[in-house]
């Protein structure tokens, strides 16, 4: 049962993909503007361009050149970036990691935040303590990552100068790493001198990121909550001389929790999808930031291979919470 | 729920309501009621303060960016650009989503796998990338944000009227009009489109300010209309760059952008709960 649905989402999802590739190759074929007279001085004669038009396969029909890029793909090659004239695929995986752990900091900022605060307000339901966490998580809700990074560096990068506004890392440091996880890899090598200059790059736009996605959880989890306290089973743990919060973190929270992962899933995509504007806001070195580059140069390689990265990553992500999701339900994973 | 918020006549709403109308007629009225030329430069007046500083100049109430060019002008200017962009790019991701997902949600089979799937690869696509990407394939102009936006965020109405549609197709009221021999299509139209017609008016709300945020990230970038034309986007990205010279060229338009989104946001919550049946 499990395999069949796992079988099923793959290949979904390769379809998904394969859509995304052909979206991407049609949207950037119609583009005007020719990325080979860019890429040549002024005096360039007509040899030159066919040339260059011959060597990065742009005689050919479009059909052609799709398949012939579509091959490379599936063969690890994305092409060569026009704008810096390296290998797009190890162009793209310098620069993932940076974006992978602004992710992943946020995502576990969002869980940690969204968390507390609905097993608050669960708690203290009924109060001016819930009203506020729903004042708060309505606004940090309505208001996007850009706005929110954009107050950050306000308050906390000139008001109160504490963080770095820009950058991933001061570029006065000895970087001793082998890995571009820097920041895990600071943790593992236990210098935590590096890891302090990391997170104080990082919070800020980990925050900005993390803030609608906690309060979607803190209302969705606080919501699951309350139904789940009123269950027989609850009311027992109740009788039983449990105090209300250790009620809610043993007994309520793992119920509660379900309908909650399938939506962190779809939300953490939308998350990464953020980085894009908010590593921009903050020139943090990652993957968004290259990807605006790449569309301003027109540098027509490297932006198929980020596209098509941050696809992969998308659905792989969703593939995996759905697949959490049927071996955490019951329901499922008996049926 | 308390019954005023039921009506939608909380004073939430009328302090949204009231900010988005300030701001609308501001922007229509531009050349009206800006103090100063918005492209007018003058370094003798760079980086003047708002008013209540010491070193501010009459008639420049926000004080002056870089170049001397006065910030509220640039706002109330800028403002046009964002409401265009806010109705246009709605109501063109609207009128594609919502038929969409009419179509998908009513009739289901191979319409709605079609359908289904293409949205499936859409949200695939990390938003603010496939934003700029159109524009920058599109060419900078009011027209191709416009068109970029509609483009992008058409899913966000299908996937909710495809998901309301197939609610209402189900119930007996359909069942009975096909009984009384209506065709499948005058039954879309003249049955379950007036019953998801709130859900689209509330999205639409929602859609406006997202239609916002998104024209002042491409402007921003700089990617958005033509670099003269002021635009909440560019004064933020001008801002940004002189923070620390003159902090209120950033604070005053980002004020701007939170309250419009805000206002944008509490009305379409508002009109939710207002059509929802089960609420009311």
């Amino acid at each position: 049962m499990l395999l069949q649905r796992f079988l099923i989402r793959l290949l979904t999802m390769l379809i998904t993909l394969f859509g995304v590739a052909v979206v991407v190759f049609v949207v950037i074929r119609v583009a005007p503007g020719d990325p080979i007279a860019m890429m040549l001085p002024p005096g360039a004669t007509d040899d030159d361009i066919a040339r260059l038009r011959a060597l990065y396969g742009l005689d050919k029909t479009i059909v052609q050149q799709f398949f012939i890029w579509l091959s490379g793909v599936v063969r690890g090659d994305f092409g060569t970036s026009i704008s810096l004239r390296q290998d797009v695929l190890s162009l793209v995986f310098n620069r993932l990691p940076a974006t992978l752990e602004l992710a992943i900091v946020a995502l576990i900022m969002a869980v940690a935040l969204g968390g507390t605060t609905a097993v608050l307000g669960a708690r203290e339901r009924g109060t001016a303590v819930e009203a506020g966490i729903d004042i708060a998580s309505g606004a940090a809700l309505s208001i996007p990552d850009f706005l929110w990074g954009l107050v950050l560096i306000l308050l906390f990068g000139v008001l109160v100068p504490i963080f770095d506004i820009s950058g991933r890392v001061s570029p006065q440091l000895d970087l001793p790493f082998v890995t571009q996880f820097y920041f895990f890899e600071s943790l593992l090598r236990l210098r935590f001198d590096l890891t302090w200059d990391l997170l104080k790059h990082m919070l800020m736009p980990a925050v900005a990121l993390a803030l609608p996605l906690a309060a979607i959880i803190s209302q969705l989890l606080k919501q699951s909550l309350k139904e789940v306290l009123d269950l027989d089973y609850v009311v027992l743990a109740r009788v039983k001389g449990f105090s209300e919060t250790q009620v809610i973190l043993r007994e309520a929270l793992k119920n509660a929790a379900l309908p909650t992962l399938t939506l962190v899933g779809v939300q953490f995509t939308f998350l990464i999808g953020g980085t894009v504007i908010v590593e921009r806001l903050f020139s943090y070195e990652g993957l968004g930031n290259m990807a605006i580059d790449a569309v301003i140069n027109r540098d027509l390689p490297l932006i198929q291979g980020i596209v098509l990265v941050f696809a992969l990553l998308f659905v792989l992500i969703n593939l995996t919470v759905d697949m959490m999701y049927a071996l955490l339900n019951p329901r499922l994973r008996h049926g | 729920m308390d019954r005023a918020s039921r009506r939608g006549l909380s004073p939430r709403l009328w302090l949204a309501g009231g900010w988005l109308l300030l701001a609308l007629l501001a922007a229509i009225f531009a050349p009206l009621v800006a103090p100063q030329d918005p492209l007018a430069q003058d370094l003798m007046l760079e980086r003047l303060p708002p008013f209540w500083l010491d070193g501010a100049e009459p008639g420049y109430w926000l004080g002056t960016d870089s170049l001397g060019r006065d910030l509220l002008s640039r706002l109330i200017f800028g403002g046009r650009i964002a409401f265009i962009v806010a109705f246009a790019a709605a109501i063109a991701a609207c009128l594609v989503g919502s038929t969409l997902g009419l179509i998908a949600g009513y009739f289901g089979g191979w319409a709605d796998r079609i359908i289904s799937r293409i949205v499936d690869i859409w949200m695939a696509f990390p938003p603010v990338l496939f934003a700029i990407l159109l524009v920058a394939v599109l060419g900078t102009g009011l027209s191709s944000v416009i068109l970029a936006i509609a483009i992008i965020d058409w899913t966000r109405f299908c996937r909710v009227i495809r998901a309301e549609a197939m609610g209402q197709s189900r119930m007996d009221y359909v069942e009975n009009a096909r009984i009384a021999g209506y065709g499948r299509i005058g039954i879309m139209l003249r049955e379950v489109l007036p019953n998801v017609v709130p859900s689209i008016v509330a999205l639409l709300s929602l859609e406006m300010g997202i239609a916002v945020i998104v024209e002042a990230i491409l402007s921003f970038v700089n990617l958005s209309i033509s670099t003269d034309d002021p635009t909440w986007g560019s004064i933020i990205a001008e801002g940004r760059l002189s923070i620390h010279q003159a902090w209120w060229v950033l604070v005053f338009p980002l004020i701007t952008l939170i309250l419009t989104v805000l206002s944008f946001s509490q009305f379409g919550e508002a009109l939710k709960t207002r059509f929802d049946p089960v609420l009311r």
